[in-house]
This record gives C-alpha cells, structure tokens and sequence, in this order.
C-alpha cells in the first residue's frame, strides 16, 4: 500500500457567492467521499478543510508577509491523506472527491522508510 | 554450459557473423518488447531490466556466433535475460531501498493470442520448463498510463516497447538527445514514485485506456507520414514501428475491434505511401495521384480487418475502425470520380456521432459537397464557422475556397484563398494555395 495526498484546489469565490446552501451541499458530498474511500478499498488516514486564503501568512527568508504563497485563480482549500494499492486506486478515489469549484491534484508521499538503512 | 544455454557470455568474443547479426537484429525487432515485459517482473525494475536485456542480446551476439542461432531466439534471450536479472536482485542489495516496479498478480493472464499462432517468444523457456508469461499488454499500457504526458507516452513506447536507442526518439521528435533523456528518465520516475501498477486495465477502464494506447501508436505513424522536416529514414522507421505495434496489439487482443480499426487504417494509408508526393516533391491531393502504384497487398489487408471489424459485432464501431472503412472506400475506387461519395457520407456520419470534432464535420462538409452540391457542402462549412471551434485552422478557408471556387464565386474564392495561405508555413502548401488564388483571380477557375 502507498500513501497519496489529494489537495483540493478550488475557486474560493464560488463558495462567498453560493452561500450557506452550496456550503452544506458540500460538507454532505464530503462526509459520503470520506464512506466511499473505504467502498473502493482505500483508506482514509486524514484530512482538513482550510481556511481561505485571506488567512494566510507566508515566511520567506524569515520575512513574515501577508498572503498566500503564490497568488492564483484557484487555491488549495483542502486535503486528504489516503492509503491505496496503487496510483489506479488513488485516482479512482480522487475521482469522487468533490470539488465544485476547482479539480484535485493527486500527489504520492514519498517513502522515507527504505532510503536510511 | 551446455550448447544453447543462454548462460554467462563467452570470453571469446568473435567477429561477428553476419548471418548472427541479422539474427540479432531481427530478434531486437521482433522479440524486444517480448524479452523486455518478461524480465521486468522479475527485475522490478525498469531500468534495471533495461540493462539485462541489453546485456542479453550482447551476449546472445557471443554465444549465437559459436553454437548458432537458436531455435528460439526469443526464449533464448527471455531466460539469459531473466537469469541477469535475478543475479542482480540478489547481488544487489540497494534495489531494496528503491520502490520496485508494481506487479499486479490479479491482471486478466494474457499469453500466446493471436489468431496467426505466430509463436513467438511465448513458447517454452529453454532449459526451465515453465511457460514464460506474455507481459507485452502490462508493458505498453503501463507506457501510455494517463498520468504520464502524451509526449512521455510516445518517447516510452519507443524506448520500451520497441526498444528505440534515446538518440533515434530524439531525431524522430526533433529535439535534442539530452531533452529527450530527461523526458524518457522523468516518465521512469513517475512510474515508480507515484506507484503506476505495472498491469493491464480491468474491464471497466480498459476502453479509455485502449484509447491511449492507439492514440499513441497513431501519433507515432502521422509523425513519421508528415514530418515537414527530418531525414527521410527516421520518418519511414516511424512508420514502420507503428504499424508493427498497431500488429501486434492486434494480435494480443484479438477481440477489440478498434486495435483492428487502426492497423487497418494505417495500412490504408500507408497503401498510398509512394504516390503522396510528385517527382518534384510537391504534395500531391487525392484526384492527382496515380492509384495503379498504390500498394494492393495492403489494400487487401486493410479492407479485410474492416470488413471483419464492420460485421456482427454489438456496439456502434469506433473511431479508428471508422476511419480505416472511409481509408478503404478511398482505397477501392477506381478513380477519384468514381469513389462511392454516398458510402463515404454514411461511414462520415456514424464517425461524426462516434467522434464529434469540428475538423471531422469539416471531413463530413467537403464529402456532402461531392454527393449534394457544393451548395450543400458550404452551408456546412458555414455552420463549422459559426461554431467557432475551428478559427485558425488552416484546411477550413482552404476548403471553403475550394467550394466557392467551384461556385464560379470567384472573388469569395480568392478572399479564403488568402486566409488559408495566412494560416500556413508549409512550403508544399503555400504553393497549392498561391497556385489557386493565382487561378480564381484570372477568372480562369471555371464553375464545375
């Protein structure tokens, strides 16, 4: 089994604009990809929502600014962390992730456990 | 060491034999990809895999040349290969810090199809007794994983599965050999650190990945028909390869339709290969070249998978095997004039609800232009325009002209003339064009 992390990308706009509605259709079509993950043979090991991208603060070379990272049309406002067999599985998985407003990036974890001995 | 034992390399090498190099060079075109997909399980590796069977065939140059060809060569060089590759597993106690190459047990067992029974390698192991796997499926689908670019794709079917040297994939591509080495070593990569299973799609994924797969193999052929520059004889070996590949998928899966779709497309048009240009190298159209040079043996070929492909199958055919029955109306006509437009405009619509792209209704326009009028094929032209999907693709105001050249409208004509000669650098074409333009102008153009 290998790790992959699915980072959620989205526009943040599409949230401010559809209000509480679109909010918690959302969050409901979350909670059924968390039962899903396990119906394709995966596993869910975690996973958070962010908050957006105003919130954010960034250090480079110590000097602390206001902002996200890099400024872009669609921001990462979540993730995953699953367990799969395979890059076919991790896809088929991310493939029900919802993201209304944006798509998912899938990237695997890289393995420490065999590079130190 | 037993004579034929595809064991370690003799100390001695020898001249080569020339009967021992053809050998080798056509068990390096037949037999690569083979000798390859069967040592990667074992080596769970690629690049390591890569170097066994390298290394098999430079031994197999040795041994062939003082015991002779073998009666199999491709089993001769799958065990020696094989053997290096459990040599360096356990000599090599680094591989076990790497991520090993993903063998899926459960991927559908596929050995030895094909109707033709062309053996093989997949017969018996020299001196091993257990029937050696046809991993060939795992190899090319795992090449064409969507997660990899499509020019990923492309530059690892050729280094993999037909076993093309880096420096040849760049020539044909035209890019430089180092680019071409670091796209080949960034697809490797992915591979295993993103954990692509080295296997074949079930069922439910396998008509899009089949897909792939042609897509590929169809890009490699245009490439080598079209390239607008490159020397002569990578273009031919591209051409060469795909439809050796196109064979080869066909024969492995002897049920989906579109694999025979597309190896009888290619030979359809490959049919044709010899008369595309003029003596004076310009690019010759359809009404102009001499249909008694065209190759029959693969006319033959490619009408008998269509016809094949065509009948009682369930399912609509798909795109490769529609085109290939429009490549063989083409084929069969006696003459331009006497080509079966009526059977082309029918094969162009089930094409047109099976693959729904612009350039394919345009394909459809200029075919109801034959049968109806060129009325009839410009209002469909106008309706693509209206779309807007095709702005600035060159064939569309060159068809347009063609049809209001046709309408005695001189002055349209020459207006899409020159939109069309905006819109291209070909040489051959630009030519064409300005010839035309220069024809409407004069009001020499007479309405059919």
């Amino acid at each position: 089994m290998s790790q992959y992390l699915i980072l959620i990308y989205e526009r943040e706009s599409g949230y401010a604009e559809g209000g509480p509605e679109v909010w918690e259709a959302v969050g409901k079509a979350h909670g059924r990809f968390a039962e899903q993950v396990g119906e394709k043979g995966g596993q869910m090991l975690g996973g958070n929502a962010l908050q957006p991208t105003q919130t954010a603060t960034t250090i480079r070379d110590d000097i602390v600014t206001d902002g996200p990272f890099t400024e872009t049309k669609e921001a990462l406002g979540g993730y995953y962390l699953i367990e799969a067999s395979d890059l076919d599985q991790a896809l088929e998985i991310a493939k029900l992730c919802p993201a209304p407003f944006g798509g998912v990036e899938v990237r695997p974890i890289m393995d420490m456990s065999g590079s130190a001995g | 060491m037993t004579a034929g034992d595809p064991g370690v390399a003799g100390d001695q090498p020898q001249a080569a034999d020339p009967e021992v190099s053809a050998a080798i060079a056509d068990a390096h075109r037949r037999e690569w990809a083979f000798v390859l997909a069967a040592t990667a399980r074992v080596a769970r590796d690629i690049d390591v895999a890569e170097e066994c069977v390298q290394d098999a065939y430079v031994a197999a140059l040795d041994a062939w040349s003082r015991q002779g060809v073998p009666r199999n060569p491709g089993a001769w060089l799958t065990t020696a290969a094989r053997r290096r590759a459990l040599d360096v597993q356990r000599r090599d106690r680094t591989l076990r810090s790497k991520l090993p190459l993903l063998i899926e047990p459960g991927s559908p067992p596929v050995t030895q199809a094909g109707p033709a029974g062309e053996p093989s390698a997949a017969g018996l192991a020299a001196g091993e007794g257990d029937v050696i796997p046809d991993d060939r499926l795992r190899l090319v689908f795992t090449c064409c994983h969507p997660a990899l670019a499509r020019e990923a794709q492309v530059a690892l079917t050729l280094r993999l599965v037909c076993g093309l040297a880096t420096a040849e994939i760049a020539r044909a591509f035209l890019v430089s050999e180092p680019t071409m080495a670091a796209r080949v070593t960034r697809a490797k990569k992915k591979i295993s650190a993103a954990r692509i299973p080295y296997r074949v799609p079930g069922p439910a994924e396998l008509p899009d990945r089949l897909d792939a797969v042609l897509t590929v193999i169809h890009l490699l052929y245009t490439t080598g028909h079209t390239a607008p520059t490159g020397p002569e004889l990578v273009r031919a070996e591209l051409v060469d390869r795909a439809i050796g590949l196109a064979r080869m998928l066909c024969e492995l899966m002897p049920d989906e339709r579109e694999a025979r779709g597309l190896l009888a497309l290619l030979l359809l048009t490959d049919a044709r290969r010899a008369t595309r240009t003029g003596a004076d190298g310009r690019l010759l159209l359809l009404e102009e070249q001499d249909r008694s040079r065209w190759d029959r043996t693969a006319i033959a070929e490619g009408t008998a998978l269509v016809t094949d492909g065509l009948r009682g199958r369930p399912g609509p055919p798909g795109r490769f095997l529609l085109q290939a029955a429009i490549a063989g109306v083409h084929a069969e006509a006696p003459s331009y004039a006497g080509t079966d437009w009526p059977q082309l405009l029918l094969l162009y619509d089930e094409l047109v609800s099976a693959w729904p792209t612009p350039v394919v209704a345009l394909n459809r326009a200029v075919v109801h232009a034959m049968t109806d009028g060129p009325e009839a094929g410009l209002a469909d032209i106008e309706a693509i325009e209206r779309e807007g999907r095709l702005s600035g693709y060159r064939y569309l105001p060159a068809a347009r002209a063609d049809l209001l050249r046709r309408l005695g409208r001189h002055e349209d004509a020459a207006e899409a003339y020159q939109a069309a000669l905006g819109l291209t650098e070909n040489a051959a074409e630009r030519a064409f064009l300005a010839g035309r333009l220069a024809e409407v102008r004069s009001g020499a153009g007479a309405p059919e």
